[in-house]
């Protein structure tokens, strides 16, 4: 190899000059292929109807500050009360799942007691049932709780299905020395202090891990919006809101397309604030699939 | 009466404050709600499932036993077994979302400028809302629109394309590339963070050997995360099985592209055949834990395969593999410790 090397240096040199301007090559394309299409919506989002019947869809808007597509769409997809309703219901799941699943991994991890090992298989055996599969019948259990178009009733189906978190917790409380909690005991702290004060203020990596995972998965839940949210404007969240657009209004895609850039540019902004976290967790909450 | 009731209290006080009787009650207020939510959501829907299989019922009104009515009708209509053909386009998806995935990685965990750029933009679509989504591919596969006007840049002529969405022999594979396109990031993303955790310093004692990239990458980086890529494979080898998203939000299962769940939300919410939805869902769980013990088995076979032919003995190899996840799990933790600091 290295006598090859040594024999042909000029000819490796231009071979690995190839190959990294090939890497960029590569790398440019795939980027250039995942934006395209959200880039294409950017673009026609600031069309006027005449420029968006008129131009191909590739043709660069006359004006960028044509803001009209999007107030219309802001309006007809009842954009602020889909904020509303998304927030409320984030902030809801989020706390929730964080504190439920914390809870339960602190008891699993922390205490022996008999029925441990079922616990944690009912779990494990739970995450080998694919979500989409009961929907059928957890349709019909909600519609016998009366938990129908209900942001509440949404809310805690959100909650029950929710196994991911309760895994990146355990796994977090495995690294929590228990040596902690002994000696705030030995210091007259109660159980509940412990946890709450101790050792909840410690898992906040894997707090931040849960509310990337979930927040996402949230945010751009579809199936279960679009099934259980079904009162228009009132139950409209942004997953759904542009729902209004099928139908008559299905080819006006001068609207659709700012509608689509309203809904992308909250997750634009997380992003952008907080790419590492979403990294690592997304890294974090697939080591135990 | 009263000094019975007060050693009464006084007894359950001492319990309650005692380190065991503590522990039952925060581990019985701690466990309430999560168990109870697994129940509901997702015990009983499960068994229910098996229950409903057997029965010609709505949401609503008179139910009626069947007995096997409903799998019968499974696996006779055409309609709903075929529909499960369309996995292999899934499955295929998979592979070379996978492929890819593994490929991006590899060139952004060397040394390259912009990787952060890259990355964002191949993760990003990831992040977009799925109806958003099929508002995007709807857009993007019209005639005429994004992708024949991209296509015809390249000397296409726009009149000969076919209508992606809407011919049956190709939008099957329009769809899963829209899959591939939001899906791929999220495991390059994964893929980035195993290889990370590969100790740097194999790299070097392999450079000074006079390695070049691909053995760098045949033989440091793809050892390593073995398990991982095997993981995912058979994560979404299965998950094709349940495809569901693209053909939901884009054609709504139009032109031939119901896959399975689409056909079960149909036959469930459209039809109100929840029994026979039902059926479907059981078939398809028994299909998946089938496939999934299968690939298992297989992998398991393979794994054999190989250390015999690399002259390793199987439980040396096992325990690399489970050394290299015990550094990536520590490696997430530190990383994890790292930020709260």
């Amino acid at each position: 190899m290295t006598s090859k090397t040594a024999g042909l240096p000029v000819s490796s040199k231009v071979s690995g000059i190839f190959l990294s301007v090939a890497k960029y090559v590569i790398l440019a394309f795939a980027s250039f292929l995942s934006v395209v299409p959200i880039v294409v919506c950017l673009i026609t989002a600031f069309k006027t109807p005449e420029e968006y019947a008129s131009t191909s869809v590739m043709t660069l808007p006359q004006n960028w500050l044509y803001f009209t597509n999007f107030v219309t769409a802001w309006t007809k997809a009842s954009m602020t009360k889909a904020l509303i309703n998304t927030t409320l219901i984030l902030v809801c799941v989020l706390f929730g799942s964080i504190l439920f699943s914390a809870m339960l991994a602190f008891v699993l991890n922390r205490f022996k007691f008999h029925g441990n090992p079922l616990v944690r298989n009912l779990f494990l055996f739970a995450t080998l049932i694919p979500g989409i599969a009961t929907q059928v019948t957890v349709y019909q259990i909600m519609y016998q709780f009366g938990l129908i178009d209900s942001i509440g009733g949404y809310i805690i189906l959100l909650l029950g299905s929710d196994v991911i978190s309760i895994y990146i917790f355990l796994q977090f409380f495995e690294n929590l020395s228990e040596s902690l909690d002994e000696s705030a005991i030995l210091d007259g702290c109660t159980y509940f202090g412990v946890f709450f004060k101790i050792l909840l203020p410690l898992t906040k990596p894997a707090i931040v891990t849960v509310m990337i995972l979930k927040g996402v998965a949230t945010y751009n839940e579809y199936y279960m919006a679009q099934l259980y949210l079904q009162s228009k404007p009132l139950n409209n969240v942004v997953s759904t809101s542009l729902f209004v657009f099928t139908g008559p209004m299905g080819n006006q895609y001068n609207y659709i397309c700012a509608g689509v850039i309203i809904t992308i540019i909250p997750a634009l902004i997380v992003f952008l604030l907080c790419q590492k976290q979403i990294y690592n967790g997304l890294g974090a909450g697939s080591v135990k699939g | 009466m009263s000094t019975l009731e007060s050693s009464r209290a006084y007894k359950f006080n001492r319990w309650r404050k005692g380190s065991g009787g503590q522990k039952t009650l925060v581990g019985m207020t701690f466990m309430t709600v999560p168990l109870i939510l697994l129940f509901i959501f997702t015990y009983l829907p499960f068994f229910k499932m098996f229950q409903f299989s057997f029965f010609d019922m709505k949401y609503v009104g008179t139910r009626e036993y069947v007995g096997f009515e409903n799998y019968f009708e499974v696996f006779s209509r055409d309609d709903i077994f075929g529909s499960l053909k369309l996995s292999f386009y899934y499955m295929g998806g998979a592979v070379i979302q996978l492929a890819l995935a593994l490929f991006f990685a590899t060139l952004l965990s060397f040394k390259i400028k912009g990787a952060a750029f890259f990355k964002g933009a191949i993760f990003f679509p990831f992040l977009v809302c799925g109806i958003a989504v099929g508002f995007i591919f709807k857009f993007f596969f019209t005639p005429g629109f994004v992708l024949d006007t991209l296509l015809s840049w390249v000397g296409f002529d726009m009149k000969n394309l076919p209508y992606w969405l809407q011919n049956t022999k190709i939008n099957n594979i329009a769809l899963v590339a829209t899959s591939v396109w939001r899906y791929l990031g999220q495991n390059m993303v994964l893929f980035i963070g195993a290889i990370m955790s590969v100790d740097p310093n194999m790299y070097e004692a392999a450079e000074i050997d006079g390695a070049n990239q691909w053995h760098k990458f045949f033989y440091i980086i793809l050892p390593s995360i073995k398990t991982i890529v095997l993981l995912n494979l058979i994560l979404s080898i299965s998950g094709s099985l349940s495809a569901f998203e693209a053909p939901f939000v884009i054609t709504k299962g139009s032109f031939g592209t119901a896959t399975f769940f689409v056909m079960m939300d149909r036959m469930a919410h459209q039809k109100m055949k929840v029994g026979l939805a039902c059926a479907m869902a059981v078939v398809l769980l028994m299909i998946i834990f089938i496939a999934t013990i299968g690939q298992k088995l297989l992998f398991r076979y393979a794994f054999k395969e190989d250390d015999t032919g690399s002259g390793m003995s199987r439980r040396s190899l096992k325990s690399a593999e489970k050394r290299s996840s015990k550094s990536l799990t520590s490696a997430k933790s530190s990383s994890g410790r790292e930020r709260k600091i």
